[in-house]
C-alpha cells in the first residue's frame, strides 16, 4: 500500500506552536484554561500543547492544567465494533466546573468521538466553554461538529487511512496518509 | 468475550483485561454522576434459581450503572416451579428481548449448557452454578487483592508470587474453585486448608498445596492474604465435622490466629460472614479486612464483565 508522509516532525511542532498561540489569543490569555486529551494520542498532544501554553503565557507560577478524558464508555458504536478497552480518565485537580476546556485529539473525522467526549465531559462537571483542538482535520463529518483550532486541514477520501505517529507513543513524529489497500 | 462461564478457561490476557476494565469502572464509581450510557438499550435478566441477595443486587447495580434495563427473575414462585425447563425459560426471556442473562443455578454446568446449546443468542454470565464456579466473585477477590498490593499502579499487573491461603469448606465452595484457577493463572501460589471431610476428591490435580492444619500452615508460610470461606449452615447438620465449636477452634480465623498473620496480610471473606464461627469479629472489622471493599469492588468487576460480554459486535 502506498503511504505518503504529510507532516514531518518540524511541521507538527510548528502546527502545535501555532495552535497554542491561537488558543491563548481566542481565550484572551490563560485564564481558566484546561486541556483534556482524548486517549491515546490526544493525551500526548494535550501534554505538548500544555507545555507550549505554559511557556507562551509567560505567567510566573502558572502552568497549564492537562488531563485525559476517556470516551470509550460513551461511544455509539460499541455494539458494532470489536470490544474496546477503556483508558483511564485523569482530570486536573482544578476540575472542569466553570473552566474553558479545550478537548485535544489527533484526527477529526466523523465527529462521533467528540460527540462522545462532550457527553463524557458533562458527567464530570459544567465547563464555562468547551473548545476543540485537533492536529489533523480530514473532513467527512457525520455530526454538526467543527474544530476551533486545527493543525492541518487534510482533504482525504473516506477509503484512505490517516495515521498520526507521536514520539511518546510511537517513537517518532509524523502524519501519514495511505490509500487504505492492504 | 461472548460469555463469562468460568475462570478455569480464562487465559492470563483476558483475565487482566477484565481486571483492568474493572479499574476504569471503579474510577467512574468515585464520580458524582456514577451512571454511564454504555449499555443503553440493552436488557439484562438476572435469572436466579437459587436465593441470593448480595450477588443479585451487585449485578443489578452494575447493570443499572451502565444504563442497561434490568429484569429480575427469581425462580421461586415462577413458571419454573410449575415445571418449565431451563430451555423454555431462557427462550421466553430472549423473546422478551434479553441481551444478557446472568444465571445462578444449583446445577453445576447450567450456564455452560445455556451458552452452548444454541437455544438463545444472548450472552450468559455465570453468577454461581452448583459447586462448580462463581467467576465474578473470584474476579472481584483478585481485583481487591491486586489493589491492596499494587495500589493505583494495579493496571496490567498480575499476582506473581503472592501467597494466598483459602480456608474452610473447599468441597462445596464454587468461590474457592474459581479463585484457585484465577489466582493460579495470574501467578499466585494458592494453599488450601480445611477439614479432611470438606476437601474434594481429586484435588491432587489442582495447582495448589493442601493441608488440614491451619496453625501449621500459618506457622509455615507468611501469607499475603487469607481468604475465609463461609461455612454454609445447612452443612453443619451433615456430619462433615463434629460440632461448630470444634470447627471454629480448628479452622476459624480466631483473634489469636489473626495476630499470627504477617503485618501486611489481608483478610478476605466472600460474605455473608458467620461472625465468631469461621471468622472472629476482631479480624472481620480490622483495617486489614477487605470484606466491604470486596462488596464495592464487586459492582465495578461486574460492570466490567457485563461491558465485555455485551459490547463488541463484529469480532
Amino acid at each position: 500500500m502506498a503511504v505518503r508522509t504529510v507532516l514531518q516532525q518540524a511541521d507538527i511542532t510548528r502546527a502545535l506552536t501555532r495552535v497554542a498561540h491561537e488558543i491563548l489569543e481566542a481565550n484572551r490569555g490563560s485564564a481558566g484554561l484546561v486541556l483534556l486529551g482524548i486517549p491515546t494520542r490526544g493525551v500526548e498532544l494535550a501534554e505538548r500543547l500544555g507545555a507550549l501554553l505554559t511557556e507562551f503565557a509567560g505567567m510566573p507560577g502558572w502552568s497549564c492544567p492537562v488531563g485525559s478524558l476517556d470516551v470509550t464508555m460513551y461511544r455509539d458504536d460499541l455494539g458494532r465494533n470489536p470490544v474496546r478497552s477503556p483508558a483511564p480518565t485523569r482530570l486536573p485537580s482544578e476540575g472542569v466546573d466553570g473552566r474553558t476546556v479545550v478537548l485535544v485529539d489527533d484526527v477529526l473525522y466523523s465527529g462521533r468521538t467528540i460527540r462522545a467526549a462532550l457527553d463524557a465531559l458533562a458527567d464530570h462537571g459544567r465547563p464555562a466553554a468547551v473548545r476543540l483542538a485537533v492536529l489533523v482535520d480530514r473532513g467527512h463529518r457525520e455530526l454538526p461538529i467543527r474544530p476551533d483550532f486545527v493543525g492541518k486541514n487534510l482533504p482525504s477520501a473516506a477509503s484512505e487511512r490517516v495515521n498520526v505517529l507521536l514520539t511518546g507513543t510511537d517513537g517518532s513524529d509524523a502524519v501519514t496518509i495511505g490509500d487504505g489497500a492492504e | 468475550m461472548k460469555h463469562l462461564l468460568s475462570t478455569r478457561d480464562l487465559d492470563r490476557a483476558t483475565a487482566l483485561q477484565i481486571l483492568d476494565v474493572a479499574e476504569d469502572m471503579a474510577a467512574t464509581q468515585q464520580r458524582e454522576v456514577k451512571k454511564l450510557p454504555t449499555l443503553r438499550g440493552k436488557t439484562v435478566v438476572n435469572l436466579f434459581f437459587e436465593d441470593s441477595t448480595r450477588t443479585r443486587i451487585s449485578f443489578e447495580a452494575a447493570a443499572k450503572r451502565l444504563s442497561a434495563d434490568v429484569i429480575n427473575f427469581a425462580a421461586k414462585g415462577s413458571s419454573v416451579s410449575k415445571g418449565e425447563s431451563l430451555q423454555d425459560t431462557a427462550q421466553t426471556l430472549e423473546a422478551i428481548g434479553a441481551d444478557g442473562i446472568v444465571l445462578r443455578h444449583p446445577a453445576s454446568g447450567a450456564p455452560a449448557v445455556l451458552a452452548g446449546s444454541g437455544w438463545i443468542a444472548a450472552s450468559v454470565v455465570n453468577a454461581g452454578d452448583g459447586t462448580h464456579e462463581h467467576p465474578t466473585q473470584a474476579l472481584l477477590d483478585t481485583f481487591t487483592l491486586r489493589r491492596r498490593i499494587h495500589g493505583d499502579g494495579s493496571r496490567g499487573r498480575d499476582l506473581d508470587g503472592v501467597r494466598v491461603l483459602i480456608v474452610g469448606d473447599i468441597l462445596h465452595s464454587r468461590v474457592a474453585r474459581s479463585n484457585v484457577w484465577l489466582l493460579s493463572t495470574l501467578g499466585a501460589q494458592v494453599s488450601l486448608v480445611g477439614p479432611p471431610t470438606l476437601v474434594p476428591f481429586g484435588i491432587g490435580d489442582w495447582p495448589v498445596t493442601v493441608g488440614h492444619d491451619l496453625d501449621a500452615a500459618l506457622a509455615d508460610t507468611a501469607f499475603d492474604a487469607v481468604m475465609m470461606l463461609r461455612v454454609q449452615t445447612e452443612r453443619m447438620a451433615d456430619a462433615f465435622f463434629p460440632s461448630s465449636r470444634e470447627y471454629s477452634s480448628n479452622w476459624g480465623l480466631t483473634a489469636a490466629r489473626f495476630m499470627v498473620l504477617p503485618e501486611h496480610a489481608v483478610v478476605m471473606h466472600p460474605g455473608p460472614m458467620n461472625r465468631g464461627f469461621e471468622i472472629a469479629s476482631g479480624a472481620a472489622d480490622s483495617p486489614r479486612s477487605t470484606v466491604r471493599e470486596q462488596v464495592a469492588n464487586g459492582v465495578a468487576t461486574r460492570m466490567a464483565a457485563l461491558y465485555l460480554t455485551l459490547t463488541g459486535g463484529a469480532q
